[in-house]
């Protein structure tokens, strides 16, 4: 039961008229990394999107729990106080407010308490480090001007920042470089630990080559139709979805 | 402490780490409505008896008569906000506070001087400026300039002193850039105009340190009618602050102030405001400046209060390779309607302007941009770049662009550019799921779009329109 982080039940969930999600279920468990893999238009976003209850996206019926409990209504930045972290596909720009005094503005509202400045900034200094970020990105507004690749690494550094129990990587991968997907990858690993866990909504497989995987779900029609293991990943890459369309 | 306390502490204790915290209440002290003299409306002998009051030059007094009948004869202006609720005889032209001009703040009554104390001036004069006044309904109630300043020549005092103690250079410039023929409201501040400041820089003197007046109006149903007259000689160079703010009544206030800045040739003025009027004021103000030869005349005015404003400072480039820039943020809450721009006269050749203008409007209230950028024949090889920017919170609130570029020669840059926009509900969930609150993603939001403004502005001032910025967002989620 201790272990339990992330528990789905038959969600339903319709974004404006349009069904989207029909009956998801899905359990992540501290320490487990699971990717959810499906063609374009299944729903992998919007699974994201209503873990964090996104506005723009309406539950149906059915239920998320997190740590055993049930924050169905729970607003986006309580969500992100409970430890869940989304790392978007395509981040925001904020112009006027620069990366490192947001980052410290989010670590502040995530921990609740003031942060400490020098360690806060030693800790900044080392992970953008690790993630070969250009140290003037920082000072700079937040992802104003960025390149695709250096706003999927500032997600990253994000996530190493406020530490969360979950971290949910939507589409981290796409659009990205051989390299750059190897540094996403040690951001990743850099994080990952037995107290955590990891949920990669992805369409391609390249970032499963980096990294350990328990789980692979494939989403297709806003139902998962298949669990399996890395395998799984492998079969999509080969065969591609089709072969679930009847499940 | 029971817990349910404790949690509200806590999170008082955890935004103070964000931005100082600020107490509306300070802009809302009410002071007793105790005065020496207060006179209501508008007439011959209601000029005369404040000019008489004031001891004035027959000259002057000729002035305000001249300015009455020019007021009586002029229209309402029908092409901008509604203005139709004030009623003249309802205010009070001239409200004398029970307090001389003092230059030391321990001769300031006390109720006066808790209201500068809690505004922060005496402590922004110890620490960041070089003189303050501060004005308190129609007069001055205390000004001071540091000494080594008066040694080199700078004159800076109340607009009645300058008046008996420089009169041929007040009379050489007095209502001479703004013509009392301007439009109604300056007739009327010529009229029945009181307080206010002068400021001489002598030639080739540049102040390191910041001059700063602040107009408080506190008395009810009255007009506030300063008058600040800026000369700043050749080759010298002046930052000038202006701020004002007023307590909040059902009834409505009129602040119909005027500048008159004068630039001389090679000089720099800034000059910076911070308006915070209370939301049951008029503000119907007129500021221009006139900039000689290779002067630089720049603008930094951030606009907040007020039920309706109309303020478009104007820069006449008249010497050529003169420069100017206007820096300027309008935020408009729930039933204000803030008609703000600029006005750009280029007169000469080789002359410049910049403007950059920000507004945002929220919970109904409306902002316009209006402007005007003149460029004459003679003004070869001049520059204009503007660059205009709305930001609407919500779906009942509005935002006009009115632009009105009258370029008469061909050899000019010229460049415009405008764009509206409201706030994005993807940023505000992208930054909610970094955990700040609704309240604070659209603060943050709003701050990063003034951000070009309040980085113009002094510290201290930077920090006040945050603050500002964070209380008119307050409770703002419906």
């Amino acid at each position: 039961m201790e272990n339990k982080l992330l528990e789905i039940k038959d969600l339903y969930v319709n974004a404006g008229e349009k069904e989207i999600l029909k009956g998801l279920n899905l359990n992540i468990k501290k320490g487990e990394v699971h990717v959810i893999m499906g063609p374009n238009g299944a729903g992998k976003s919007t699974l994201a999107n209503v873990i964090l209850n996104n506005p723009e996206y309406k539950k149906i019926s059915g239920q998320i729990d997190f740590e055993g409990e049930n924050i169905n209504d729970l607003s986006t930045d309580k969500i992100a106080k409970k430890g869940i972290f989304m790392s978007f596909q395509m981040p925001e720009e904020i112009p006027g407010i620069s990366t490192i005094n947001f980052l410290r503005t989010a670590k502040n509202n995530i921990t609740n308490k003031p942060v400490k400045i020098f360690e806060f900034k030693d800790s900044v200094k080392k992970f953008s480090e690790e993630l070969n970020m250009n140290q003037k990105l920082i000072e700079r507004n937040l992802n104003v001007g960025f390149s695709g690749g250096e706003k999927k690494k500032n997600e990253i550094l994000q996530m190493l920042i406020l530490n969360p129990k979950l971290a949910i990587l939507d589409e981290t991968d796409s659009g990205l470089d051989v390299d750059a997907i190897k540094i996403v990858s040690k951001g990743i690993e850099m994080y990952k630990s037995s107290e955590n866990a990891v949920l990669i909504i992805t369409h391609n497989t390249r970032i499963l080559n980096h990294l350990d995987v328990d789980y692979v779900h494939v989403l297709i029609n806003g139902k998962i139709v298949k669990t399996g293991t890395a395998e799984l990943a492998k079969e999509i890459d080969e065969n591609g979805y089709t072969q679930f369309k009847n499940l | 402490m029971d817990t349910h306390n404790l949690k509200i502490y806590n999170e008082r204790e955890k935004m103070k780490t964000q931005v100082e915290d600020i107490n509306r209440n300070i802009y809302d002290i009410k002071n007793k409505d105790d005065y020496e003299i207060k006179i209501q409306g508008l007439n011959r002998e209601i000029v005369e008896e404040i000019s008489r009051l004031k001891n004035e030059p027959d000259w002057m007094l000729e002035i305000r008569l001249k300015a009455l009948k020019m007021y009586e004869e002029l229209e309402l202006p029908t092409w901008g906000p509604d203005l139709s609720e004030l009623n003249m005889d309802d205010i009070a032209t001239y409200v004398k506070p029970k307090s001389k001009l003092n230059s030391s703040w321990e001769d300031v009554p006390e109720d006066i001087k808790n209201t500068f104390d809690k505004l922060g001036i005496p402590e922004a004069e110890k620490k960041s400026l070089a003189g303050v006044g501060a004005q308190y309904d129609s007069e001055v109630v205390y000004h001071s300039m540091k000494e080594d300043l008066i040694k080199q020549g700078v004159i800076y005092t109340d607009m009645e002193s300058a008046v008996r103690d420089y009169p041929e250079i007040v009379k050489k410039h007095f209502m001479k850039c703004v013509p009392i023929s301007d439009h109604k409201f300056v007739a009327l501040h010529a009229a029945v105009w009181s307080g206010g400041s002068f400021v001489y820089v002598p030639k080739g003197v540049k102040l390191d340190f910041p001059l700063q007046s602040y107009f408080r109006l506190n008395s009810p149903e009255s007009g506030q009618f300063e008058h600040t007259l800026i000369i700043v000689d050749e080759g010298a160079s002046l930052h000038f602050i202006e701020g004002c703010s007023a307590p909040q009544y059902n009834k409505v206030n009129l602040h119909a102030g005027c500048v008159e800045l004068y630039v001389k040739d090679n000089a720099y003025l800034r000059y910076s405001t911070i308006e915070n009027w209370s939301k049951n004021m008029m503000n119907l103000n007129t500021k221009k400046a006139i900039v000689g030869k290779n002067a630089q005349m720049d603008w930094v005015t951030g606009s907040f209060g007020s039920k309706v404003s109309m303020l478009y400072p104007m820069s006449i480039l008249n010497g050529q390779g003169s420069k100017t820039e206007y820096t300027g943020i309008t935020f408009a809450g729930g039933g204000q309607n803030l008609d703000t721009g600029f006005k750009v006269i280029h007169n000469a050749p080789n002359t410049s302007s910049v403007i950059n203008s920000k507004s945002i409007s929220k919970d109904g209230g409306a902002c316009t941009y209006r402007s005007l950028v003149r460029i004459n024949e003679n003004a070869k090889n001049s520059k204009c770049s503007v660059s205009c920017e709305s930001l609407m919170l919500d779906d009942i609130s509005r935002s006009d662009t009115i632009p009105v570029n009258d370029i008469r020669t061909d050899e000019v840059e010229f460049s415009h550019e405008a764009k509206i926009g409201k706030i994005s509900d993807k940023t505000i969930f992208y930054l909610m799921s970094r955990g700040l609150s609704e309240e604070d993603a659209k603060a943050m939001i709003v701050r990063g779009f003034a951000y070009p403004i309040s980085k113009e502005l002094p510290v201290e001032y930077a920090v006040e329109m945050n603050n500002l910025i964070n209380l008119e967002l307050e409770g703002a989620i419906g």
